[in-house]
């Protein structure tokens, strides 16, 4: 692949720090949308990225996330180092939480983000340590390069 | 640097504001205020980008020359019409002082030549409850985004082309009533729809684009559209005149609920409190729009999107201070009281009909990519990141670009050259 046509950014994360959560997910919408990615794909990429700053924010003490957009695909990964999943297959369950009542009274934890990253992806990928961190790998397929 | 292919498509856009080019002396308060930043100053003149104005407004009063008008319609006016309707927003109840009520102002445009008046606030307290019906009856996607605010809805196809699909289907209350009143004096005059004028009042250039070019239809019912500045100095003049002629219209009562339509939460006024936001102002306005992409606001059933702060009376056509209008609006209110002046059933009734909905769903506009290849396009959003690194990052807009990173995107697509940044130049020069 042509090197030039290869989006490839790289994003800091910190825990704990809500204020900031979201920042990420808008800055890659501008991107995405003045590239002139299909509306339908950039609204995806909204949410996944959203949801996984979210979790992240939550639950780690900080996170990267890598960011790599061709006229086919987009690959996100977000890594963490946090305090990880136990059993993931519980975790992928709407409504499955371990937030806090202090997070919840903010208006997140409702179980509802590592679902709705899946079902706004193609492909997805989780793996996760209890204790280190977990890493997601989220494909969103963009087509076949021109816009229809 | 990529070469650019040419345009394929060129779809014109109308837009109701204008740069009066002797008048404009280039000082960029316009280019610095613009929401979509939508203008640039080349050789010293303001330049509007078609493709990206909104048409909200905020540079008419951001220009100290006066030199960007909105293009309503003239108060004068010679006409081909049989007869002549006035329709004025509910926020012109709010500009007089509280001792001038609907009736007078009614009155005073009478006096003015306008051989009917149409209440508006009637119409927007059936919208009301038509709003509260298809809340009941709407399956997704949530939230529901209000249809009424000209400017927001442009925002949204623009810069937010996938939440088109969340704005209600409702038509707009100055649109029905322009559509009931023309065929309700048709038949009452035994004349042609045609031959009836239909002209609003209105604080908002941005409605004055919608009835020349709607969003969702192929024709406004509307007419034309006369800015509530340019009205109120001869409006004010009738009132005061007024004898006898008043008493006539005394006896008309507007809706309360209607009347608060033009204020902040004003159309929300029959829903469920813990169902809705409202929201106003360019920056609430964005930072909503971008949680609802990102699917943040799940609580909420409906959000209220006006784009001036404070709602209509906020708009940049209208003469008296925002908040003061809303005072005035509730001391009308107060007056007329809270009690339903319409039927409910009526209202359900032609609900059921399609009467309150939109004759189409409102498109996506969507800007323009870099290029119309998304592999050229993501190189030249690269380049444009390497050039923005060799910018300042001040903002300051002496080259006649809001931001560095819109003269970036200049450059990328060979309208600027790197060297236009005077800031870049001045510190070579002091480095020498």
């Amino acid at each position: 692949m042509n090197d030039d046509s290869l989006l490839d950014l790289e994003f800091e994360i910190i825990g704990g720090d809500f204020n900031q959560a979201g920042r990420v997910s808008t800055k890659l919408k501008s991107i995405l949308k003045e590239v002139g990615f299909d509306p339908q794909v950039v609204r995806r990429v909204a949410i996944s990225t959203y949801e996984a700053e979210i979790n992240v924010v939550m639950y780690a003490r900080r996170g990267v996330l890598r960011f790599k957009a061709s006229p086919q695909k987009i690959v996100i990964i977000i890594e963490d180092e946090g305090q990880g999943i136990e059993d993931i297959e519980e975790a992928m369950k709407e409504g499955y939480s371990t937030a806090t009542d202090e997070m919840r009274e903010m208006g997140f934890g409702a179980g509802m983000g590592l679902p709705n990253i899946k079902r706004n992806s193609d492909q997805f990928e989780i793996t996760s340590e209890v204790g280190r961190g977990t890493r997601l790998e989220v494909t969103i397929i963009a087509g076949d390069g021109t816009r229809s | 640097m990529l070469e650019m292919e040419p345009e394929a498509e060129n779809i014109r856009y109308y837009h109701t504001l204008k740069i009066l080019e002797e008048k404009c002396q280039g000082r960029m308060r316009c280019m610095r205020k613009c929401p979509t930043q939508a203008i640039r100053v080349r050789r010293g003149k303001a330049h509007i980008l078609e493709e990206l104005c909104i048409d909200c407004g905020e540079c008419i009063n951001a220009c100290p020359e006066g030199a960007i008008v909105p293009l309503t319609d003239p108060v004068e006016k010679t006409s081909e019409f049989k007869c002549r309707v006035a329709i004025p927003s509910p926020a012109l109840y709010s500009q007089f002082s509280v001792d001038i009520h609907p009736p007078e102002i009614f009155a005073g445009l009478k006096k003015l030549g306008f051989d009917y008046i149409c209440d508006v606030s009637l119409v927007c307290e059936s919208v009301s409850e038509a709003l509260r019906l298809y809340l009941q009856e709407h399956e997704g996607p949530w939230p529901v985004i209000s249809s009424f605010c000209p400017a927001a809805i442009r925002l949204i196809q623009v810069r937010y082309p996938e939440l088109t699909e969340h704005i209600a289907r409702l038509e707009v209350p100055r649109e029905l009533a322009a559509k009931e009143v023309k065929s309700e004096l048709s038949r009452k005059l035994n004349i042609a729809p045609e031959k009836i004028e239909a002209v609003y009042f209105t604080s908002c250039p941005a409605k004055a684009v919608s009835i020349k070019q709607p969003a969702e239809k192929e024709k406004s019912w509307l007419d034309g559209s006369i800015s509530i500045a340019d009205i109120y100095s001869p409006l004010l003049s009738a009132i005061m005149s007024l004898g006898e002629e008043k008493s006539e219209d005394e006896a008309h009562q507007p809706s309360a609920i209607g009347m608060g339509w033009p204020v902040l939460g004003g159309t929300c006024s029959l829903l469920e409190p813990e169902s809705w936001v409202a929201v106003s102002g360019i920056i609430e306005l964005t930072r909503i729009l971008d949680d609802i992409e990102k699917s943040k606001l799940r609580e909420v059933k409906y959000v209220e999107a006006s784009f001036c702060l404070e709602g209509c009376i906020g708009g940049p056509l209208a003469v008296e201070n925002a908040y003061v209008a809303r005072v005035k609006t509730i001391r009308l209110e107060n007056r007329y009281g809270k009690q339903p002046r319409i039927q409910k059933e009526e209202v359900q009734k032609l609900y059921r009909e399609g009467h309150y909905f939109l004759e189409r769903r409102i498109q996506p506009r969507p800007i323009k990519p870099l290029h119309p290849d998304i592999a050229k396009s993501i190189a030249l959003m690269k380049e444009k990141e390497k050039i923005y690194n060799l910018l300042p990052r001040v903002d300051c807009g002496l080259c006649g670009c809001p931001t560095c990173l819109a003269f970036a995107e200049d450059v990328v697509k060979g309208l600027l050259n790197i060297s236009d940044c005077l800031y870049n130049s001045i510190r070579k020069e002091r480095s020498r």
